[in-house]
């Protein structure tokens, strides 16, 4: 069930894209996720879905594992639709009792829809491909411009990491609660809203306590090891482009721009 | 009244490139009022099993059966089953919740649909059971010593009054004391009510003194299922799988070695005393 999320989640696999340098990778996944704001007609997002499918087919990564990280959103995904189906003005389509849809808000839901699931399947590429690890480090090099401004860029990467970290280890723990409060004859599966939301208490309690509790060893595991933060610390494996990332760059740009041509000729 | 595991099998992660064979064809049978333990290395697959028994995870194939009937059928009543058979996970102080111990150890039974009275009842009787004092009956669960916590989540499974008590590895982290008092509590439990106990644990030592019945796991599959004694005699083999005989059993066998004619298949420390002092009084 809750493990089906696959945000966050790493897929160990031989292939360019997870070879490809993190930096590359994180800002591919912005132009991507931007492009697809960008483009406004049916022909851009075809060629969104082409990029997409070109990259999941060089990842490696079986599509299943994609389609599953899009489970956790199908709710959110459903709400989104039917606002934007029945809330939209103009020209009336299908009127349903007091419901109209209208061309305008089917084409927006129809939009909306293929974005987001576009959006979530985009990103999970790349947390897929990518360790935390190398994903924190790109992201610290990526952001370093900002200590001008005082941003505590290292600080911030860190905790991303340690974020993205926990993701698998509280989905287990919180697998594990559940079963044992089950055994103990919990049921968080019928009754109506408001009893399943009082269901949830035996199973937040104990996940928030375990949460606290493993930030503390791991602060107190790190500190340890004499972490300090980002001061004068230094990289075991500086991350550094390659002739591959400088192509992948080249065919980012080709794909943003097409996007772009799109935008403004068509 | 007994629990049939019937050709088992389990496999996590489906049909993706990471599937793991976790169970592979068990055949058990479990009849009332026996003590057992469930011995295997880490990975070996015993969580995985004692899950099986109370339906937490349904077999890849095979089927379980329950006084008879199969716990998979449609129309089987599975928190039933879950108050009969009654699961103590690993580290069971982590899913402690309520506000006071009491309230807590009341969480099983009031999920069963008692009355309140009939609730609270089974509550302090079962928190009488493993030995807790009144004193911390209406403190936070989350204020008490780790074995303290501990006993309050073995209540909490008890006062459902299973029929099967299953504890996977219940003296996981507890000093060699807090691991002899939940041990000597449990076979204590066993002692006066006559359910059955499946005691999990990767130590021999822990349960050698206390069960009648040793199953030993390896990969998935199970490697001898007998008494102790006879379990004991293939000492080589268990250390070749990541477990070891009990102490004494090392002790019997190296006298044996020298050729001082005592029993080697002994399997608890006062049996080897007597044993040994017999035959030096023999002589």
């Amino acid at each position: 069930m809750i493990r089906d999320i696959t945000l966050g989640q790493y897929y160990q696999a031989d292939s360019v894209i997870h070879k490809l340098d993190p930096r590359v990778k994180l800002t591919a996944t912005l132009g991507f996720i931007i492009s697809l704001f960008v483009v406004q007609s049916w022909i851009g997002y075809v060629a969104a879905a082409v990029f997409l499918a070109v990259v999941i087919k060089l990842s490696k990564v079986p599509f299943g594992y994609m389609v599953k990280g899009m489970k956790a959103i199908v709710f959110i995904l459903m709400i989104t639709v039917v606002f934007n189906l029945f809330l939209t003005p103009g020209e009336p389509l299908v009127t349903l009792w007091k419901l109209t849809i209208t061309k305008e808000g089917a084409r927006t839901a129809a939009m909306m829809a293929v974005r987001l699931s576009f959006l979530i399947v985009g990103s999970s590429v790349m947390t897929l491909t990518t360790t935390p690890n190398s994903l924190t480090d790109g992201l610290e090099k990526l952001m370093r411009p900002l200590k001008i401004f005082k941003v505590p860029v290292h600080e911030v990467a860190m905790m991303m990491s340690i974020a993205l970290r926990f993701i698998p280890i509280l989905l287990e723990e919180t697998d594990k609660i559940m079963k044992a409060q089950i055994a103990r004859g919990a049921d968080f599966e019928s009754g109506n809203l408001i009893k399943k939301a009082r269901a949830m208490v035996p199973l937040l309690v104990p996940l928030f306590i375990s949460a606290f509790r493993r930030a503390n060893d791991l602060a107190m595991a790190m500190e340890a090891r004499c972490y300090r933060g980002g001061e004068n610390r230094t990289k075991m494996k500086p991350l550094q482009y390659k002739g591959r990332d400088r192509i992948a760059y080249g065919v980012l740009f080709a794909y943003f721009a097409g996007c772009v041509l799109i935008r403004v000729y068509l | 009244m007994s629990l049939i595991l019937d050709h088992v099998n389990y496999i996590y992660g489906g049909d993706t490139a990471l599937a793991v064979h976790a169970l592979k064809d068990i055949n058990l049978v479990i009849p009332d009022g026996q003590f057992i333990g469930l011995i295997g290395h880490t990975g070996s697959g015993k969580s995985t099993l004692v899950q099986h028994l109370n339906g937490l995870i349904k077999p890849t194939s095979g089927s379980i059966y329950y006084n008879g009937e199969d716990i998979h059928a449609q129309d089987y009543d599975k928190k039933k089953l879950r108050s009969k058979v009654g699961l103590v996970f690993q580290y069971p102080e982590h899913q402690l919740f309520e506000i006071d111990v009491f309230k807590d150890v009341c969480f099983g039974p009031k999920n069963l649909g008692l009355s309140r009275q009939e609730t609270e009842l089974r509550a302090y009787a079962a928190l009488k059971q493993v030995g807790l004092e009144d004193e911390y009956f209406y403190q936070s669960p989350f204020d008490l010593s780790g074995g303290q916590k501990r006993r309050v989540a073995i209540a909490g499974v008890l006062a459902m009054k299973p029929e099967i008590l299953i504890l996977d590895e219940p003296t996981a982290g507890l000093d060699p004391k807090g691991r002899d008092e939940i041990l000597d509590q449990i076979a204590q439990l066993k002692e006066e009510t006559g359910i059955t106990v499946i005691l999990v644990s990767h130590s021999m030592e822990d349960v050698a003194k206390y069960v009648e019945r040793i199953i030993v796991m390896n990969q998935g599959s199970i490697l001898y299922d007998d008494v102790p004694r006879e379990v004991f005699k293939h000492y080589k083999e268990l250390e070749q799988v990541g477990l070891a005989a009990p102490q004494v059993t090392y002790i019997m066998q190296a006298l044996a070695g020298r050729g001082i004619p005592v029993r080697t298949d002994v399997t608890t420390i006062e049996e080897a005393r007597q044993e040994i002092c017999s035959k030096f009084l023999q002589k």
